[in-house]
């Protein structure tokens, strides 16, 4: 060793650390290279977050005049002989009481001067549609106000909703392209001078279900049809997919059979949602006959379609739980059931659950199978449970996007940052899950 | 002959002299007789081979482990000792593909037998890890879970006073007293041993197996646990797997030389670190394996 | 025996060897020089072995340092154990005749200044069966050669053969001419020094065999030297 070493010349050089100038330029080469690669990434990541960014704030921007109702007010008289000729305040007779009329009486009650027919309908287009059933259901609550004059606030037209909301937009629009003309805008504002105009937070987004109208749909029927499926897909598929992760992961044999049905789960996880669409329409519509457009059979589907998420993060997490405990519990001679209920599966919880609660995000965010099932129709009752017709957030969301009424845009952005919202909820439900339970050896 | 009167011989005052009992072996010959005082011996060994799917990994062992001492089994990686002492509770039966055969006898009964209950083994032959691994639990649910699942216990005073004992006698119980509640995690590496250690002899096993028990323990907390292991002799058989040779000197009376899936030698303590019989024991505790 | 997988083990333990070979190599110069001393009533030859014993006693102090040192950091088991034992008590040994060597060449000195007497032709076979044992003993630990070791154990018969023979020639001198007393009690010490030495041979004749064997000698240890029983009538 010491003859080769003293063979080749040493390079002269003052001190180790001082580089030749070859070397030198490899080291500036080098650390080039480095800032370089650096640079592509935060560049990547830049972009990545400025459409993030966009994209959310594009929504935001939009959806948010989705949470905001206008009203307007007006003094209701409700004439007796319009609604009840004969007084005897039968339901049945009251619920058959033609609203429109009373409405259109209000109506012109609070422009005596137009008289016109065409500006009468015009005018009358300025309140949205729904006050009559508005106006019939006061009445059924309480049918002493029969024969009375109140101020009730009714909502205002999709059309005029939008000026109200936005008025800056009709500006520079010859009269006849837009919806809402000239007199309509005067009317709005002679309205406005009264104060019988409103803008208030729309509870009622969230409490109603679809309708033509875009100023009363709302989003509470998908968001009930959501409960529902969910509801059912995690009776499903939580135990389902937990017992046979616990039983493939811990007890299973390993053959060919197991080795498998493991490729398969893996398969299936990968297998386009579609596909399930089409399998809960044969299965469980047409073979067991269940209801079409039903939270059960979409809750159902949905399981299969999230399953294999849960069997491979469950294993994951079983996977995670080091061999040393399961030691030294068969140590102290726990069986093997005991083994995995009091120590292997307490520990994996944390994992199991989030990967349910991922799966279950998964399946809040599922359109495809739906529409397969024909949960994607149009329903403008609350669903009552999960055998009643519905649909869920995701579908909404996709049929008002489909909608031609303008008043529906700003309904399909709201819409999806309520799906966002409960998103995220669910995301960050499964992090503090666990953060919080984690242990750490 | 003469060896098996060494050996009783060697029973009766071993540690006086190194070079009075010297029976070495011969591979898959047989370690300790039959002869001399059977009720002394706790777990017999007789032609135990192990296989791992179609590897062999122990090869025809003959071995006995005397009650109330410490037998070491030592040996380079992969030679089988941990094997070994994992089929006297049948750990192995957890791994899939591994066979056993011959026969390993508890107190004259075969533990792979017919009818033996793998759970009601484990309770008679308790086992501490290489690796400290108490439950993600408190201290008291630790060294508790044992007795509750095997039912030791009549009420809750009985448990306590089980776990106050398991605890003493593991040399913990004035460390820990005051916090039986917090986790037996957050002890330190040598406290979670003993911790360990008073879970197994919780159940009041007969042997307790240690797989090479301070291998992740630090020097002092190494030597509260030889000296541990020491005075828990006087209650329990112990079957100690190490990789430290002056550990095995230290703590246990018998020493067995596994090489290559075979019970190369196996004497008393003394014998084999003073003057091993066979060349390969030699070489091995001298530092000279090739 | 196959080497350490830690070399310098190897080295350190080779050292101690050497070490007490080397010490063996003065041992037996010191046994030569001291009787040749005496043989040739050479004073400054005397002078020189009582100077070089201190060399011996150093490097024992060296041996026991470096035993102290592996016991302590190599933990050493099994034949290296043995061979650091025996190494400590074989160097205990060799310092003992180098001690013995020194008396020798102190009662030369004395010798030299008194008549010589005609026994002290028969010192020089002694010394020289004497160093042949510490010699050949010390091949026999070099190459752990119990064969070796065991055949100079029972050459220390013959050593106390020459021993009891010399031991009546000096007491037959003494009777013939109370003059020769003092140079004889001299001789005999002389004498009695050169079988102690051979009495150390075989105690490393032992440390060599239970160095190699890892137990003691079998046989019973020759018993040759008789003076204890001697009378001078017999």
């Amino acid at each position: 060793m010491t003859d080769t070493s003293a063979a080749i010349p040493a390079p002269a050089r003052a001190s180790p650390w001082q580089l030749s100038d070859a070397t030198a330029r490899r080291v500036r080469r080098r650390k080039r290279a480095d800032t370089r690669f650096q640079l592509y990434g935060v560049g990547a990541i830049f972009i990545a977050l400025a459409v993030l960014i966009v994209l959310l704030s594009s929504i935001a921007g939009s959806g948010i005049g989705g949470f905001v109702q206008t009203r307007f007010a007006l003094d209701v008289t409700f004439d007796e002989k319009l609604i009840d000729p004969s007084g005897t305040r039968d339901r049945a007779v009251l619920a058959k009481a033609d609203y429109g009329v009373v409405l259109m009486n209000a109506v012109s009650a609070a422009f005596p001067e137009v008289t016109d027919r065409q500006a009468k309908r015009d005018l009358r287009k300025l309140f949205s549609n729904s006050a009559r059933f508005q106006l019939r259901g006061m009445v059924l609550d309480d049918p002493s106000i029969v024969g009375t004059t109140q101020k009730i606030w009714v909502p205002a037209s999709s059309d005029a909703d939008g000026f109200v909301k936005d008025g800056a937009t009709t500006k520079g629009i010859a009269e006849a392209d837009r919806r809402l003309k000239d007199r309509q805008i005067e009317w709005i504002g002679q309205l406005s001078e009264r104060g019988a105009v409103e803008k208030r937070f729309n509870w009622s987004f969230f409490t109603s279900a679809d309708s033509r109208e875009p100023e009363v749909a709302g989003i509470g029927g998908a968001l009930l049809g959501s409960f529902y499926t969910l509801l059912i897909t995690l009776l499903v598929c939580f135990p389902i997919g937990v017992l046979a992760a616990i039983y493939l992961e811990e007890f299973a044999p390993k053959n060919r059979l197991t080795d498998l049905i493991e490729v398969n789960i893996n398969n299936l996880a990968a297998v386009p949602s579609i596909v399930f669409g089409l399998l809960g329409l044969a299965v469980f519509i047409q073979t067991f006959g269940l209801p079409r457009s039903a939270p059960i059979v979409g809750g159902l589907t949905m399981a299969l379609l999230i399953l294999p998420t849960i069997i491979v993060a469950t294993r994951a997490a079983l996977k995670a739980v080091p061999p040393s405990i399961r030691e030294a519990a068969y140590g102290v001679g726990a069986s093997p059931i005991q083994v995995v209920a009091q120590h292997v599966v307490p520990l994996a919880m944390p994992g199991i659950l989030t990967g349910t609660i991922i799966g279950m995000a998964r399946a809040l965010g599922e359109t495809a199978p739906l529409l397969m099932i024909g949960m994607v129709a149009f329903i403008a009752d609350l669903p009552g449970g999960p055998m009643d017709a519905a649909t869920v957030l995701p579908v909404q969301i996709f049929l008002w996007a489909d909608s031609p009424e303008r008043g529906f845009e700003e309904k399909t952005a709201a819409g999806t940052i309520v799906l966002l919202v409960f998103l995220i909820l669910m995301n960050a439900i499964a992090i503090y899950l666990r953060k919080r339970f984690e242990i750490r050896w | 002959m003469d060896r098996e009167a060494d050996v009783a011989e060697a029973r009766i005052d071993q540690g006086e002299s190194p070079f009075r009992a010297n029976f070495a072996l011969g591979e898959n010959s047989s370690a300790t007789p039959d002869a001399g005082a059977p009720q002394q011996i706790a777990v017999t060994a007789k032609d135990v081979s192990v296989f791992y799917g179609k590897k062999q990994a122990l090869f025809s062992v003959n071995l006995n482990i005397e009650r109330n001492r410490v037998t070491a089994l030592i040996g380079p990686s992969g030679c089988g000792k941990s094997t070994f002492l994992r089929c006297i509770n049948r750990m192995n039966d957890t791994i899939e593909g591994c066979r056993v055969t011959g026969e390993i006898k508890l107190d004259g009964t075969d533990i792979y037998g017919r009818g033996i209950d793998v759970v009601q083994l484990r309770a008679r032959v308790g086992m501490v890890f290489q690796k400290p691994n108490p439950f993600p639990k408190s201290i008291y649910e630790n060294v508790a879970y044992g007795p509750r699942i095997h039912g030791l216990a009549a009420n809750g005073r009985e448990l306590d006073d089980i776990v106050e004992q398991s605890l003493r006698r593991a040399g913990l119980f004035d460390e820990v007293s005051d916090r039986l509640n917090t986790p037996g995690t957050s002890l330190s590496g040598g406290q979670q041993q003993r911790l360990c250690i008073a879970r197994a002899i919780a159940i009041s096993p007969e042997v307790i197996l240690m797989d090479e028990p301070c291998s992740a323990l630090d020097p002092i907390a190494t030597a509260k646990v030889e000296e541990l292991i020491d005075e828990l002799r006087e209650h329990f058989t112990i079957a100690i797997v190490t990789h430290n040779m002056q550990q095995a000197a230290r703590v246990s009376q018998y020493t067995a030389f596994f090489h290559l899936g075979n019970l190369v030698e196996f004497g008393p303590t003394e014998h084999i670190f003073t003057n091993p019989t066979e060349e390969r024991t030699q070489d091995y505790i001298t530092g000279r394996f090739g | 025996m196959t080497v350490h997988i830690v070399k310098s083990f190897d080295e350190e333990l080779n050292r101690m060897t050497g070490e007490i070979a080397q010490m063996g190599g003065f041992v037996e110069e010191q046994i030569m020089a001291s009787v040749n001393a005496l043989v040739r009533r050479d004073s400054d030859k005397a002078q020189e072995v009582i100077a070089k014993d201190k060399r011996i006693d150093a490097l024992e102090d060296e041996v026991e340092q470096m035993a102290l040192r592996l016991l302590a950091l190599r933990q050493p088991l099994a034949a290296d154990l043995r061979l650091v034992t025996t190494a400590v008590k074989i160097a205990a040994d060799l310092e003992r005749m180098g001690d013995y060597a020194a008396n020798v060449a102190k009662r030369a000195l004395t010798l030299n200044k008194l008549d010589p007497v005609r026994p002290v032709n028969s010192v020089p076979r002694i010394a020289e069966l004497v160093q042949g044992m510490v010699k050949d003993v010390l091949d026999a630990f070099v190459e752990r050669d119990v064969e070796k070791a065991l055949a100079v154990w029972r050459r220390d018969e013959d050593v106390d053969a020459y021993y009891n023979s010399l031991f009546r020639e000096l007491l037959t001198y003494m009777m013939e001419d109370p003059h020769h007393i003092t140079p004889c009690i001299h001789m005999l010490f002389i004498a009695k020094n050169l079988e102690r030495i051979g009495d150390h041979a075989t105690n490393i004749a032992e440390q060599v065999n239970f160095l190699v064997r890892g137990k003691p000698v079998e046989e019973a240890r020759p018993k040759g030297d008789l003076t204890a029983y001697s009378t001078p009538e017999s």
